[in-house]
């Protein structure tokens, strides 16, 4: 059932059996994929998965109920519709609840497939994760191993039929490498991970992320803890897509309509450095988050966050939009196994006159080059914006790259990072999460380490 | 949910090509969650899966599928697929002994699936009007009830049948506190591996109270401190410390890649002699129990460290056959989609003798985490991170001003050997979901009142 249409006439039986007053949304998903992971030059574990799903969404009278499965046989999805209708008969009336109307926009057609991907054979697969551990092995004397490499790529199909006349479907591949390489200094072991993401293995870049995952775990060795005080952290397009990719998703329908981001209320209002913009554009092609149709089958549309510095809009689905007057931007996402809801596709910061990362650190006296970000989930607060998250880099002083510092900290809050970026790259990448951006400086941060 | 014939077909399929060993693991899993946001029931939601993981293992690689079709020729196809990726060579065929092993039945007195939803509904109502009535800067409320059971069924070579039938309730409530400084969050959380019986073990009111309370504290509170300070970490939550810190670097799959830095450590003095830890997948009731591991194994409370002493990792029973041994029940998977591997159940430091008081009053100038949320490790380095979620200042031996959220970092070999104080006032924290290489499994941990003389507090104030 890798076949999109196949799917869609699954959920449009569902969708058929809508009663009168009855809103029905079916969405409908299968993939096939296969991860190969490998340890001392053999296979540690091949795995074969083939997954199905379907959610389906009841709305009656302005009551939403939603049930799923993890298998598209007759006799559940039968019950799983039951299920969502029940669902929705205990939930409290909205006048705003209801599925995505289609809205006249003009779906872009966006190629996510690539036949390359079913056609990989097993010895092919695992012979792309033996050659990454083998280079990370042989990238330098100081690797004492390789935690796990592996390889894996998928191929799915997803569909989503309503009753308001929703019908799109779309099939897509995905390839992704990644590997996590050990450096001992005799007294601590660093690691140092890399990975990357195509919509086809001949796209990924092996000999670019077995260097960075020797890299950054062999320029980590001999970290300290440095001491504390404010610094500059200079961020690579990876860690500033993260960061940036964390502050969008407090620009999202959901978190401003219920009034939970520091950011409600906030549109016209310089809310980041002039020098920063950033959209988030699914009808780009060469972004990995692109896509023709959103979550509830509306047609995907760029939509502007923040515009030299200037805070411009959030990101709707159609409950959302509704609630803001705004009706929705095309920007629910979803899988199978849960309601939709507004989110990021296909984030882009615009390019800066800031030039390359080297040309970046050149230009800032005491900094760190940031390597890792731990505990996103943990240390940040979506709500009041409080950013506390641990580190680990290498000092940059005078403009130069220096000793390697962990075991430290760095502190803002969500709001003074976007006012606090001081240089904004020209090296966009466009990165396996769909988010693409250049490298960012961002100022004024407080590094916490040791007290003096 | 599958007989006997099939099974035997299905492992006899697996070793087919000459295998060292080949197993099944069956699922079935239901769920439901209530959720109120924003002053309404938004919606219910219910799910199943169900299907079947087949695991095939020949010399140290493992091949796997799996299949959300449980009829026989899915089974065998996906049984063919394991072995065919497992590579073994050589062949012939093997008979297999089912032997009949341990199998549990649910420790749940009422069934949630049986409870009418519109209770359910009543419960985050309540929370909602509670937390609200708390007070008027309390601007947002969401409140979540869910519950699931879970049977399984592990049948493998080496003749283990193994049947468990497991139910989690939980619930939770965010309250927003909005103030001059902003928004502020407060959070509160429950779960358990019993039935609908949670309800009456815990008052919901004092739940959304909490958590009220929790976000209108943070709206008075000033900037968390940066650099080292000591820190005193208050019952319950506080063993996430302990699951970042070392719990993870005791996995055995992680120490024999020479990613823990706990490696050939075992008998060595590794932390204060105030520590004993120990991980109890037994502990009925508590979020990270179950009767049967992920591999047919029976749960086991397993001493980790021993006054100060390593004494044994956790295991799985790939990396237990590996080194001839046994696993101590520590396999788990995320479901019958994911391979099993090394997991932690429910973790936790043994009390002490110290009284809080006397832990807090010998602090003259610190920081008393009162409630910390999740966290992270490098086991390689060692170095972990977890968020305080409710915090303090200490001064003079005493809890003064509240703190804003901030994290906490410590590298674990070192944070171990310098807590200088355990209390006896011992709480299990609230549920948690412990990720690793992709996959979440419920985890419980417990701590009593603890003090460290040196952490790092990821702060803005200088």
């Amino acid at each position: 059932m890798t076949d999109s249409a196949a799917l869609l006439e699954v959920a449009n039986r569902l969708v058929g059996r809508a009663e009168a007053g009855e809103q029905i949304e079916v969405a409908c998903g299968h993939s096939v994929s296969t991860t190969v992971r490998v340890y001392g030059g053999e296979v540690e574990s091949f795995t074969s998965a083939e997954t199905q799903g379907v959610g389906v969404r009841v709305i009656r009278d302005g009551r939403e109920g939603f049930a799923s499965a993890g298998t598209l046989d007759a006799d559940l999805l039968d019950r799983t519709l039951a299920d969502a209708r029940d669902n929705a008969s205990y939930a409290e009336a909205d006048p705003d609840a209801g599925i995505a109307e289609p809205d006249g926009v003009e779906a872009v057609d966006v190629d996510l497939w690539r036949d390359e991907v079913p056609a990989m054979t097993s010895d092919e697969r695992i012979a792309l994760a033996i050659d990454l551990e083998r280079r990370v092995l042989d990238g330098d004397p100081r690797i004492s191993g390789v935690r796990v490499a592996s390889y894996g790529d998928s191929a799915s199909s997803f569909a989503l039929a309503s009753s308001a006349g929703v019908q799109a479907h779309t099939r897509s591949t995905s390839a992704g490498l990644g590997v996590q390489a050990l450096a001992d200094d005799g007294d601590r072991t660093q690691t140092g991970y890399a990975g990357d993401g195509a919509r086809r293995p001949s796209e990924l870049d092996l000999e670019w992320v077995a260097n960075r995952a020797v890299s950054r775990a062999t320029d980590l060795i001999g970290a300290s803890k440095p001491g504390t005080k404010p610094v500059s952290l200079v961020l690579d397009p990876h860690l500033s897509a993260t960061v940036i990719g964390l502050i969008a998703g407090t620009l999202t329908g959901d978190r401003i309509v219920k009034q939970r981001s520091p950011f409600v209320d906030r549109v016209g209002e310089e809310v980041a450095a002039p020098s920063l913009t950033f959209v988030d554009d699914p009808t780009d092609p060469d972004s990995l988050g692109a896509d023709s149709h959103d979550g509830e089958g509306l047609a995907c549309r760029p939509n502007d966050l923040v515009v030299d510095g200037v805070l411009k809009g959030y990101l709707y689905d159609s409950y959302t939009g509704r609630r803001a007057g705004t009706g929705s931007t095309g920007s629910a996402v979803r899988g199978t196994r849960g309601l939709p809801s507004p989110g990021i596709h296909a984030l882009s910061v615009a390019n800066g006159d800031g030039g390359t990362l080297d040309e970046l650190i050149a230009g800032v006296d005491d900094g760190i080059l940031v390597f890792n970000l731990a505990g996103l989930h943990s240390g940040v607060n979506a709500v009041s914006g409080d950013f506390s998250v641990g580190i680990e880099g290498l000092v940059i002083r005078n403009g130069e790259l220096a000793e390697p510092i962990s075991e430290c900290t760095a502190g803002s809050t969500l709001q003074r990072l976007l006012l606090d970026v001081t240089n904004v790259g020209s090296d966009r990448k466009h990165l396996p999460s769909g988010v693409s951006t250049p490298s960012l400086v961002i100022g004024n941060v407080m590094l916490s380490g040791s007290t003096d | 949910m599958i007989d006997e014939q099939t099974i035997n077909r299905v492992l006899s399929t697996g070793l087919a090509g000459g295998a060292d060993f080949a197993e099944i693991f069956v699922e079935d899993v239901e769920r439901s969650g209530v959720n109120l946001d924003d002053g309404r029931v938004e919606n219910l939601s219910s799910s199943r899966d169900r299907g079947a993981g087949i695991r095939v293992i020949s010399g140290e690689t493992t091949g796997f599928a799996h299949t959300a079709d449980l009829s026989e020729d899915r089974l065998l196809a996906a049984a063919k697929a394991a072995a065919d990726a497992a590579k073994a060579e050589g062949g012939g065929a093997r008979t297999i002994e089912i032997e009949s092993g341990p199998t549990a039945s649910s420790d749940a007195q009422v069934d949630p699936a049986t409870v009418d939803k519109a209770r359910k509904v009543a419960l985050v109502r309540r929370a909602d009007e509670v937390a609200r009535a708390y007070n008027d800067a309390i601007t947002q409320v969401s409140a979540r009830q869910g519950d699931n059971r879970r049977r399984i069924l592990v049948a493998n070579s080496d003749g283990v049948f193994a049947t468990d039938d497991q139910t989690r309730t939980n619930f939770a409530v965010t309250c927003v506190a909005k103030g001059d400084s902003g928004l502020q969050t407060g959070y509160e959380s429950i779960g358990h591996a019993i039935g609908f019986e949670l309800f009456d073990r815990y008052d919901v009111d004092q739940l959304a109270t909490n958590a009220a309370e929790r976000a209108m504290t943070k709206l008075e509170a000033r900037p968390a401190p940066s650099g080292t300070h000591v820190v005193v970490i208050g019952p319950g939550s506080g063993g996430v410390l302990f699951h970042e810190a070392c719990g993870h670097g005791l996995e055995a799959d992680l120490v024999r890649k020479g990613a823990s830095a706990f490696a050939d450590r075992v008998g060595q003095q590794v932390a204060s002699p105030l520590v004993t830890l120990i991980d109890d997948g037994t502990m009925a009731g508590e979020w990270g129990h179950y009767a049967v591991d992920d591999e047919g194994q029976p749960a086991a409370r397993n001493v980790l460290i021993e006054k100060g002493v390593l004494v044994d990792y956790m295991w799985d029973g790939n990396r237990a056959r590996q080194d001839g041994r046994r696993s101590s029940g520590n396999g788990r998977r995320q479901s019958y989609r994911h391979l099993p591997m090394v997991r932690m159940t429910n973790t936790y430091l043994a009390p002490g003798d110290q009284t809080p008081d006397e832990i807090i009053a010998g602090v003259d100038n610190g920081v008393y985490v009162a409630k910390l949320g999740g966290g992270q490790v490098n086991t390689a380095s060692g170095d972990f991170v977890f968020g305080m979620t409710e915090a303090y200042l200490i001064e003079d031996g005493k809890i003064t001003a509240p703190l804003r959220e901030g994290q906490l970092i410590g590298n674990g070999p070192k944070v171990l050997q310098q807590i200088d104080a355990v209390g006896n006032d011992f709480e299990m924290g609230p549920p948690g979901t412990c990720g690793k290489d992709g996959q979440g499994v419920p985890v419980g941990d417990g701590v009593p009142t603890l003090r460290v003389t040196e952490m790092t507090i990821g702060g803005t104030a200088a």
